[in-house]
């Protein structure tokens, strides 16, 4: 069987080393996922000062929707830029450029290998927010759950593509990381991760929506929380979002590996 | 270009040209580099043609800098050529096509292709994998080559519990799983101990007896080259000066040969004076450089002049020899 052109033992072999990698950091991954706390720092902000009316969303509504959206930036998290500017300047790179697999396959095992780590801490957080807010408990239904699951992935693969499209600069700049503050800022204010995007003023709202942001938190988080969501046009924004940045990326990736240097190697 | 179809690697006319930027000290030189970036490009390899043949063994040899792993790094695919062409095993390097991708491996000495806080063995099954070698024959392989490394239960260790010379061994083994018939080592020895390096020494030169893989070798370690490489191809400022057997250059660089002597009782420096150039004289020990048409004559002379206990005949060392070379700049 073969997935993407791989087969499914390269897939199992790379999932299951990487995974075996990511126990020895289980530490780190847990103090990773506590520090994406920021969605709830925003729902006790907004759920003082009764803003969360103005959003159309009660206490429990507000609640539900941050839980949401710390849960899918867990499995959507991404820092692909870092790791490859870092195997870029110190030449590890070489040998993954020298064997028939795409580097950034390696770094897409990765990261799933992390988000399956994350799991347990990210189920612990929950049930602890659970106590706290009992009122805000609920279960999400399995199409519900199935449609959360897909669209979180679409999410991680978008943000995945767009923060591998600023790795490749490394083949020009260096120094890309610096640059993934160019999305990272966007990000935060229009992917929903501060904010419910229905707070946005309508003509904001317009733009936003013609950004791949809001398909990154927003779109999946409502899902999960069981907010109405226009589902059809969702996905259908993040296929063409995928549909555009895969071949940018490859495009970008071809035109940056003839410049490569193998600096430190 | 004589191209030969026998030839495995042909390298014709191949430059490389590094883009870099020059900065000036200070506050005002800061300033000037982020505004007005003056950039131009340094040659690294310029014009240089060979070819190789199936199984050869080549060392590379150059003063750091002068261009040799710039050079491998075209033959492996690794960066794109400026100028020329190199053709290696009929695939075009850049293009990294992954039938030639099985063909050929990269060891680089220091560069870790491991994963570092997993033991090896979870490395080289993912390169099995990545190879479409099936598990039975991953482990047949990892067996045989193990034993050739003499590697056994570090395997199983984490790789930041290995010492270097195990890791590197490691690293060689995860190099060549997928049976390679073109080997490009960078440096493969770097950092070892006298005895890992001999044991690395011996395992390359066991391999490409056994399976007749060619061998393309950069060192700074002139015993790696002795050991391993009948031809060598040196390098000076990205220039090809010299390209045939180790034994020729040697000659060609000295034209002397060591002559160490021991005598019975202590003589003075100038009765040595009419037999050659005097390189040492120490109580009963006598070294002389002795042009190798007279060294005949010389010797006999000697025997007959002087009581002596014991005399050796030698050649300068090469790395000594080579080394004097780069120094000089004496390229021809």
């Amino acid at each position: 069987m073969r997935i993407f052109g791989l087969s499914f033992k390269v897939i199992k072999t790379l999932l299951t080393t990487q995974y075996a990698y990511m126990l020895e950091y289980r530490i780190e991954i847990a103090l990773w996922a506590l520090s994406g706390v920021l969605p709830f720092i925003m729902f006790s902000l907004w759920s003082q000062n009764d803003v969360g009316n103005s959003f159309g969303l009660n206490d429990i509504g507000l609640a539900r929707y941050f839980l949401s959206a710390f849960l899918v930036r867990q499995f959507s998290v991404v820092w692909v830029v870092f790791s490859f500017e870092e195997d870029s300047l110190s030449g590890r790179l070489s040998p993954y450029l020298l064997q028939p697999l795409h580097p950034l396959l390696r770094y897409v095992a990765a990261h799933l290998a992390e988000q399956a780590t994350r799991l347990p801490f990210a189920i612990a957080i929950a049930i602890t927010f659970f106590i706290l807010n009992p009122s805000s408990f609920w279960l999400p239904s399995l199409p519900q759950l199935f449609l959360a699951y897909l669209s979180t992935h679409f999410a991680f693969t978008i943000a995945f593509l767009l923060q591998s499209l600023v790795a490749a600069l490394c083949f020009w700049t260096e120094k890309s990381s610096a640059l993934e503050r160019l999305i990272f800022v966007p990000y935060l204010f229009l992917s929903g991760l501060l904010v419910p995007l229905s707070a946005f003023p309508s003509n904001v709202l317009k733009i936003a929506m013609l950004t791949p942001f809001p398909y990154l938190i927003n779109f999946p988080a409502k899902i999960l929380s069981g907010m109405p969501v226009d589902i059809f046009n969702g996905f259908l924004a993040q296929l063409l979002w995928i549909s555009i940045l895969v071949p940018s990326v490859n495009l970008l990736w071809k035109l940056g590996v003839k410049r490569y240097t193998a600096m430190g190697a | 270009m004589h191209n030969n179809p026998s030839d495995l690697i042909v390298v014709d006319q191949l430059s490389k040209y590094y883009r870099v930027a020059n900065k000036q000290p200070g506050f005002k030189g800061t300033l000037k580099h982020f505004f007005d970036r003056k950039t131009y490009d340094v040659p690294a390899v310029t014009d240089i043609s060979f070819q190789i043949s199936p199984g050869e063994v080549v060392g590379f040899l150059g003063a750091n800098g002068a261009g040799k792993t710039t050079l491998l790094k075209m033959m492996c695919g690794l960066i794109h050529p400026s100028k020329g062409l190199v053709d290696v095993a009929g695939f075009s390097p850049q293009r990294r096509q992954t039938a030639f991708l099985k063909e050929i491996t990269l060891v680089m000495g220091q560069k870790q292709q491991l994963i570092w806080d997993l033991p090896p063995m979870d490395s080289l099954y993912v390169n099995a994998a990545v190879y479409g070698l099936s598990d039975h024959e991953a482990k047949v392989r990892i067996n045989e080559l193990a034993e050739m490394l003499e590697l056994g239960e570090e395997l199983t260790r984490p790789v930041r519990k290995l010492s270097l010379g195990q890791r590197m061994k490691s690293e060689i083994l995860a190099a060549l799983l997928h049976k390679p018939s073109v080997l490009f080592l960078d440096e493969p020895t770097l950092g070892l101990d006298v005895n890992a390096q001999a044991r690395v020494r011996s395992f390359l030169s066991e391999y490409n007896k056994r399976t007749g893989a060619t061998i393309l070798l950069t060192s700074h370690y002139m015993a790696d080259i002795t050991a391993l490489c009948p031809r060598v191809i040196c390098i000076h400022k990205g220039k090809l000066f010299y390209d045939g057997d180790l034994d020729s250059l040697a000659n060609s660089l000295s034209p002397s040969r060591e002559v160490k002597v021991e005598l019975k009782n202590p003589c003075a420096s100038e009765q040595f004076e009419k037999y050659g150039e005097i390189q040492d004289l120490n109580d009963r020990f006598v070294c002389l450089l002795v042009s190798r048409d007279k060294l005949t004559d010389v010797v006999s002379n000697l025997l007959t002049d002087f009581d002596i206990i014991d005399l050796e005949i030698s050649d300068p060392p090469i790395d000594q020899l080579i080394g004097e070379l780069f120094i000089k700049g004496e390229v021809n």
